[in-house]
This record gives structure tokens, C-alpha cells and sequence, in this order.
């Protein structure tokens, strides 16, 4: 239970995926104009990130360790999440349209968003068990959507903010970014 | 164009980093220190330049369909090699770049140049493409990486470079540092080409 804590608010909080550990940096820059569409990126990540996840636990656990091959972890996992977000993509589409409507947008980008790669392998890396690695998943996610919710807040009232010309667009992004990191050392040593 | 022309394009005028806004993750996580940049810069341009003559001599055997997959499979075959090589010759820099070795395999520089370019052209261009824009990411990440270590180790590839009595910026090698100084420098380039803009329509000397 204490360990489950743990890594629930170690993954939101302390160390965010987006701010501390710099995963799906290129949705947060991009996809961030406005909170509708940070909110539905946000939960495409997760909904992906979870199945993906688990997935690649499983194949890790029972195809790459058992027949040692664990070298081909990086190749095995990249082709389990595309074939994965390509099945997911045409299920909902098939099955519940109107959830693809508001993520299928958000899945193809998904595919090569290095969180979800990245976070599948730091699972492995810390040697989580299934539970775990569903729990770490879910807190990384729930972070990745807390970034992109509150720098699309942010962005939103930049919109109408006086800027010096150079600082338009990207920079003034990278600078509210860094106020946000700093904002988030403050919860270092909290566990 | 001319080989020289596709070599130099990824320098300045296409940099990945600076101009196309890609490949952003590595840039900002493994820059704490020039050594650290350096090995990412290589292992990247190797991936880059192997992966795009790869994929120019497989140009009229893929199927426009399944291209994409095949790329990654590519990619990720050399990624592995990469990896590989390194925790074999150089342990220390395999375990500070940790997890964005095989990251490389989903930065969109690589992937962007295999569907902009080596899917279209033949080898010999494609090599000098995967080449100029190797050294264009390497430059961006090395000149991030310096500001970064100098002002918050005070220090340049491991030396020192002040004397005992320099106080650290430790908030330079702390992920703050690393946006704040994105934040600088894509700023200063947005000033360079409004300045170049200016200068042409004549309004400022």
C-alpha cells in the first residue's frame, strides 16, 4: 500500500513526467493552445498509456525473458505500441464512434510520443510487477494531463497578454515551462 | 540540389531544433553536461545517417502502404546496434544517457527525414542529408549544453573553469535550467530573423 502511494504521487508530483523527466514534450508545445484539446490529448495518453503498459509487461515477462531476448526489448516494444494504437484506432472506430471522435485525432500522434515508449521501459527498468506497472502508468498519465491542463490555462490568458515580438509563440511557452518545473521542485522530499 | 547543399541545409536553414521544432525531448533532458550532449549527438547522427541510406536503398521495395512500419523497424534495428555498442565501449555515458538511447527511436527527426527525404531519394543524397542534419541537432544540443554547464557546474567537459570561489547557478542543471534556456534561445533566434526581416524591408539598418 505505502509503496502504491509512493508511486502515485512520486510519478504526479515529484518527479512529472513532462517537467522533470521531459517525456511528450512535443505534445505539451503543441497540442496545448486550448484545454479542450489538452484535456482529450490528455486522456488518449492515458487511456494508451495503461493498455501499452500492460502489454508490453507481458510480452517482456513471458516472450523477451523467457527465450532471452531481452536485446530486443527497444524494437519488440515500438512494434507492440504501433500495432497496438493501429488495433485501438480501428476498434473505436468500428465500436464506439463517438469516442473516436473526440481521440482518434490524438492516436496516430500517439504512436510516436516518446512517453509512451519511455514510460514502458522505466517499468521494466524498476522492475515493477503487473500491479505496479498499471499503477505507475496511470500517476505518469494523470501528471502528463496535469501539465498539459495547466500550461493550456496558462496559454489561454498569454493569448492576450502584451509579448515583445520575439518572445511570440514557443519561447514564452519554454519560460511559463520553467516556472512550472520550479513550481514542481517544491515537492521534492515529500516522501 | 547539390550533395553539398543537402549537407548544408540541416546546418542552418532546416536546423531540427531550431527551426523544425523536433526532437525536443532528448535536447532538453540529456543536456546537463557537454559530454553527455556529445555522445547524444553522435549516437543520434549515426542512427540518423545509417537509418536514411537504409531506407533510400529500400525506396522501390516497400509498399507505400506499410512504409511506416517497415521505418520503424529500421530505425529501431540500428537504434539496438547503437545501444548496443555503447554499454559495451563506454558504460558511464550508456548510464547518463539512460533511457533516451532508445528513445532515439521515437524522436520524429529521424522518422520526419525517412518520409521528407530518404524515402524519395537516392542513397548518395540521403547519407549527406542524414549527415548535415546530424550535425545541425549535435550543434543545437551542444550549444544548449554549454550554457547549461557552464553557468550551473561551473565547469566545461569536466573542468573547471572559475576557481573555488564560483557559486553555482544549480538551477541551470535542474529541469528548470533546461527550459529556461530553450526559452533564451529560441527567443533569440525569433529576434535574428525578425532583425533579418526588418533589414530587408528597410526599417532598421
Amino acid at each position: 500500500m505505502g509503496q502504491t502511494f509512493a508511486i502515485i504521487f512520486g510519478s504526479i508530483f515529484i518527479s512529472n513526467i513532462v517537467l522533470a523527466q521531459f517525456l511528450g514534450i512535443c505534445p505539451f508545445l503543441g497540442v496545448s493552445k486550448d484545454i479542450k484539446s489538452a484535456v482529450g490529448m490528455g486522456f488518449s495518453v492515458m487511456f494508451v498509456m495503461i493498455l501499452s503498459s500492460s502489454i508490453t509487461w507481458l510480452v517482456n515477462e513471458f516472450l523477451l525473458v523467457r527465450f532471452d531476448l531481452e536485446y530486443l526489448r527497444t524494437i519488440a516494444f515500438i512494434l507492440t505500441i504501433a500495432a497496438l494504437v493501429q488495433l485501438l484506432e480501428m476498434f473505436l472506430k468500428k465500436n464506439i464512434p463517438s469516442l473516436y471522435k473526440s481521440m482518434g485525432v490524438y492516436l496516430p500522434l500517439i504512436t510516436t510520443n516518446c512517453a509512451i515508449l519511455g514510460i514502458a521501459l522505466v517499468n521494466i527498468q524498476d522492475g515493477y510487477g503487473l500491479f505496479h506497472t498499471i499503477v505507475n502508468a496511470f500517476a505518469n498519465s494523470a501528471g502528463f494531463l496535469l501539465a498539459m491542463v495547466l500550461m493550456a490555462g496558462i496559454r489561454v490568458r498569454l493569448e492576450e497578454a502584451e509579448l515583445p515580438e520575439s518572445m511570440k509563440g514557443l519561447p514564452i511557452v519554454f519560460f511559463v515551462a520553467s516556472s512550472m518545473a520550479l513550481a514542481f521542485v517544491g515537492f521534492t522530499g515529500m516522501i | 540540389m547539390s550533395l553539398f547543399g543537402e549537407l548544408r541545409k540541416g546546418i542552418i536553414a532546416e536546423n531540427p531544433l531550431f527551426v523544425q521544432v523536433l526532437g525536443t525531448c532528448p535536447s532538453l533532458a540529456v543536456t546537463t553536461s557537454v559530454d553527455n550532449a556529445l555522445g547524444m549527438g553522435v549516437a543520434f547522427s549515426a542512427v540518423l545517417i545509417c537509418s536514411n541510406l537504409c531506407i533510400s536503398l529500400l525506396r522501390k521495395y516497400v509498399p507505400a502502404d506499410i512504409r511506416i512500419p517497415v521505418y520503424i523497424v529500421v530505425i529501431a534495428s540500428f537504434v539496438t546496434l547503437v545501444e548496443m555498442i555503447m554499454n559495451a565501449f563506454s558504460p558511464a555515458l550508456y548510464s547518463a544517457l539512460g533511457i533516451f538511447i532508445p528513445l532515439i527511436v521515437v524522436n520524429c527527426i529521424i522518422l520526419g527525414r525517412a518520409e521528407a527525404f530518404a524515402g524519395k531519394n537516392k542513397p548518395l543524397p540521403s547519407i549527406m542529408d542524414g549527415l548535415g542534419m546530424g550535425i545541425g541537432y549535435s550543434i543545437a544540443i551542444l550549444l544548449i549544453s554549454t550554457i547549461r554547464e557552464i553557468l550551473g557546474s561551473g565547469s566545461f567537459m569536466g573542468v573547471e573553469l572559475f576557481g573555488s570561489n564560483f557559486q553555482p547557478v544549480l538551477v541551470m542543471i535542474l529541469p528548470a535550467g533546461a527550459f529556461i534556456t530553450m526559452g533564451f534561445l529560441f527567443a533569440a533566434f525569433a529576434f535574428l530573423k525578425n532583425r533579418k526581416a526588418k533589414v530587408k524591408k528597410g526599417e532598421v539598418i
